[in-house]
């Protein structure tokens, strides 16, 4: 697309994978156990069951839009709609579901199915009509965002009990909401072994080479953003479950999270390198941040500005490795 | 690129250039909403609508300018910090202004500073510790925002001075406010710089070709970092004219313009990837933007309904020319 990645089209598969390996990096897992050290610190219930519990419970909907978010950007893209797709895939399923505990799997489907379909939208006006992400995810965005409102004007509705309840139990010994993060890690491993996620790369990587290749680009850019919707899909039945009632305002900050997550996650957004397993861990870092600041007693009013000092740092630092480990 | 447009056979070159024009075809759809409007409800076409209008736009027209140049300077240059930083600066204007005319020159001074100070940090991250524009003023997006609650602790204060109310919304000459003549002599001035001065050329050269601008002796680091700085002042300027506009300040006053500063320059044909393009088209972008707003506005649509044809209706003007070429080319 842009001039530099040109050297990148020659690359084998082995280096490619080496380079996926050395970019999911040192830096993401060292921000993340400084992290966690540092809440362990200041928070000493942090460890226990019902803590744990409610620490992920709180970050589960923003991990499944980091993998959604990762895989667009792998792919070269952006979306910018993603915190909306999950607004409207929430309140979707809110309706679907009508608080009634039988119709979970039938509400499963519709946040799936809503978020696929936007997804598709996406997708076909970035691969088929040839606009730039950016724009074209700003854009649906705002039409998502007005079909939520539509749907549910104001905050309210009823989860099911079973789906609110049932996100606080533990499993195995392991909390739910941990089980859910597991699932998004679990979901990526299965993608990252699929053909269509290699054409993720090459895609994302040149995407000329790619079409040189017999790589068919349209449909994997399509599948791309589908993917990535009907992800956004999952994070809004983890929205759901967590806060127990319908807000067509939930998404505002998922979008920019997500791709901070990505960042701090060591994924390039030139796209092309990186791996969700590293956004997972950025978006983790990203609440995490937030729920020390809380602890440590800093003022409201300065805790937006120091959250956002401490993430401008931590994103500084993962760039900045990030080109390193690319000149070596 | 060049290839793939001249291959497209048809209309002659000269009327083909004039009707792919982005600036022609955003007038256009300027002028074609403002008649659907006269249409749909009478009045809406009228002299002093029109004039209101304009002066809408022009809020999101200055703050533009900053998105305009940094884009320009190309390496995927982005602003999106710009509504938070017009937020902060009509929130420190208002406080140094405190609804006196006596303090205006330091009301006006001491944000534009500060936005000039915001964008320098912006263009040192980017430029020196090599982060991406994106992220960078996303993350500063954040910052900014903290600065706002820590500056303000959740409440703000302050008025405009009465000249810049009267500025903005006091009709002037012509039956327009004096914000409207600052607006087109920015344009020109901006324009004018862009199009027949070094740093202009200099920016188009840097957006263009990073390592060719180098190799010429362009001081590539100052132009991205000027540009970013550039991006900061005039957002500011947006946001201390909007403060005229509102007299009092809110602390989300300019939060929403930086999606649609974005979209007013793609709309006016300026590239995302940088050194194509100009600031008239963005100024006639936020026209557009603004004149679609009035007119969902007046059709009485609800918010929900609204943002929906907003969003359709950029999509379709972006397909009518902001598409990429084919792969195969």
């Amino acid at each position: 697309m842009t001039l530099g990645v040109d050297n990148r089209a020659a690359s084998s598969r082995a280096v490619a994978w080496i380079r996926r390996v050395q970019v999911a990096s040192v830096v993401t897992w060292g921000l993340l156990a400084a992290v966690v050290l540092v809440n362990a610190m200041v928070q000493p219930t942090f460890f226990t069951l019902y803590s744990i519990t409610s620490t992920f419970a709180t970050f589960v909907p923003l991990v499944f839009a980091a993998v959604a978010q990762a895989i667009v950007v792998i792919g070269g893209g952006l979306d910018l709609s993603i915190g909306t797709i999950v607004a409207l895939s929430s309140v979707v399923a809110l309706k679907v579901m009508n608080g009634s505990d039988a119709l979970i799997g039938v509400g499963f489907l519709a946040a799936l199915a809503t978020g696929a379909a936007c997804g598709l939208v996406n997708g076909l006006l970035t691969a088929v009509v040839r606009l730039q992400p950016l724009i074209v995810t700003f854009a649906t965005a705002s039409v998502f965002g007005g079909i939520t409102l539509v749907v549910l004007p104001s905050p309210g509705g009823a989860v099911p009990p079973a789906m609110t309840q049932g996100f606080r139990l533990a499993f195995a010994g392991i909390p739910v909401p941990v089980w859910c993060v597991l699932v998004a890690v679990l979901i990526w491993l299965v993608l990252s072994r699929t053909k269509f996620l290699r054409h993720v790369y090459a895609v994302g990587g040149d995407a000329q080479a790619a079409y040189a290749s017999l790589v068919p680009v349209v449909a994997v850019r399509i599948l791309t953003f589908v993917t990535a919707g009907a992800l956004a899909g999952l994070a809004a039945m983890g929205v759901l479950a967590n806060t127990g009632s319908g807000d067509p305002f939930i998404g505002a900050d998922v979008a920019l999270d997500s791709i901070a997550a990505v960042v701090l996650g060591g994924i390039a957004l030139r796209g092309g390198r990186g791996g969700a397993i590293g956004a997972i861990a950025g978006a983790i870092i990203l609440a995490l941040v937030t729920n020390v600041l809380f602890f440590l007693n800093v003022p409201t009013t300065f805790r937006e500005l120091a959250s956002g000092l401490v993430i401008i740092a931590a994103l500084a630092l993962s760039v900045l490795t990030t080109r390193k480990g690319v000149v070596r | 690129m060049t290839a793939a447009t001249t291959q497209r056979a048809g209309m002659p070159d000269r009327l083909r250039s004039v009707v792919r024009n982005p600036v022609v075809i955003a007038s256009i759809i300027a002028i074609a909403l403002v008649v659907i409007g006269q249409i749909v409800s009478p009045g809406f076409g009228s002299y002093n609508q029109v004039i209101s209008m304009l002066r809408i736009s022009s809020f999101l027209g200055i703050i533009a300018i900053g998105q305009t140049i940094v884009i320009l300077s190309g390496g995927d240059g982005i602003d999106l910090s710009v509504g938070k930083v017009a937020t902060l600066g009509a929130i420190v204007g208002a406080r140094v202004m405190d609804g006196t005319d006596a303090n205006l020159a330091g009301g006006i001074l001491i944000p534009l500073l500060v936005g000039a100070a915001i964008g320098l940090v912006n263009g040192l991250g980017i430029v020196y510790l090599r982060i991406p524009p994106f992220v960078m003023t996303l993350g500063m997006l954040g910052v900014v925002q903290g600065i706002i609650l820590a500056y303000t602790g959740g409440a703000a204060a302050g008025r405009a001075a009465p000249f810049l109310t009267e500025l903005v919304n006091t009709r002037w000459l012509l039956g327009a406010p004096g914000v409207l003549f600052v607006w087109i002599i920015l344009i020109v001035l901006v324009t004018l710089v862009l199009r027949r001065t070094r740093p202009g050329w200099n920016l188009y050269a840097v957006g263009s070709n990073r390592t060719a601008a180098r190799l010429s002796g362009i001081r590539v680091n100052s132009t991205v970092i000027g540009a970013y700085v550039a991006s900061g002042v005039c957002a500011v300027l947006g946001g201390l004219l909007l403060l005229g506009y509102t007299e009092s300040v809110f602390l989300n006053l300019a939060d929403g313009y930086t999606l649609p500063s974005i979209a007013a320059v793609v709309i006016g044909g300026t590239l995302i990837a940088g050194g194509v393009g100009g600031y008239l088209g963005s100024a006639v972008g936020a026209i557009v933007l603004s004149v679609l707003q009035s007119l969902l506005t007046t059709l009485n649509m609800p918010a929900s309904h609204r943002t929906i044809v907003n969003g359709v209706i950029l999509l379709v003007l972006l397909a009518l020319y902001g598409r990429q070429r084919k792969l195969r080319s």
